[in-house]
């Protein structure tokens, strides 16, 4: 009784547990994603280290995902689906809250498997899917402020805070600073008569 | 095998230059020179990588032509 009683907590705990890893692995993600776009690099972080970190920290995000689903499912305390991980808003435990977070993860393996398949697909159809990391990202981000358990812990708002403080940031910098002025490799000012 | 360009695709983000300098140099507006000289064995894995990771999937591996 006790053992049960302490794994159901502890899965529970899990659950709460990656999915913070995750919102915070895909912050990173969207902010190296967002500074590979942008051309951003310099001579001690070349563009190879921005974008072999974007693609391994979203592999990664997909097993803390993983993780945060099946301890979600498998704690019976309440009911949840393995359904209701990916079709959106037909849960019965706060069907809202919940359905952002299937609709977030149902876009970023769209996201992940067109990039894992990019060089065959395309740049254009790839292209045109990686936008969906956009709308990915804060439905995530929804999901987490609807349906997380540790809301009113000061920590957590600091998390949500400085990923949403990050994201609008590099956001800003890439779509309303112009792109050129990031051309690191431009020499701009030079010997070339 | 060697490394070709497609220069209506490519962007000049540079990356394939960082990660395969054996063949590919840029030049001052930051767009890839290629030397499409064959590469061998050794170098493949870094041409693949240089292929694989190109932001607007502007580089492609081709066979060299025969007897080479």
């Amino acid at each position: 009784m006790i053992v049960a009683a302490t794994s159901t907590k502890a899965l529970w705990y899990l659950t709460r547990g990656s999915g913070i890893v995750s919102l915070v692995l895909l912050t990173a993600s969207v902010v190296l994603g967002v500074s590979t776009a942008a051309r951003w690099a310099s001579a001690k972080w070349p563009r190879f280290i921005t974008e072999g970190l974007h693609k391994n920290i979203s592999l990664l995000s997909i097993v803390f995902l993983a993780v945060h689903i099946a301890t979600a499912v498998l704690d019976g305390y309440v009911h949840i689906r393995w359904i209701d991980a990916v079709v959106p808003f037909t849960s019965t435990y706060r069907p809202f809250w919940l359905g952002l977070g299937a609709l977030a993860f149902d876009m970023l393996l769209a996201v992940i498997v067109t990039s894992l398949l990019r060089v065959r697909i395309g740049h254009r159809i790839w292209r045109a899917v990686h936008w969906l990391a956009y709308g990915c990202w804060p439905i995530a981000v929804l999901h987490g402020l609807g349906a997380g358990s540790d809301n009113g812990q000061q920590w957590m708002l600091f998390i949500d805070l400085a990923a949403v403080a990050v994201v609008a940031t590099a956001v800003f910098a890439r779509f309303v600073v112009p792109a050129t002025t990031h051309r690191t490799n431009t020499p701009l000012v030079g010997g070339r008569a | 095998m060697k490394i070709r360009v497609d220069p209506i695709v490519c962007d000049g983000h540079g990356v394939c230059a960082e990660l395969f300098p054996e063949r590919i140099s840029l030049d001052d507006w930051g767009y890839p020179i290629v030397d499409d000289s064959p590469i061998d064995d050794r170098l493949l894995p870094h041409a693949k990588r240089a292929v694989e990771q190109c932001p607007v999937i502007a580089l492609r591996l081709e066979r060299a032509l025969a007897g080479r």
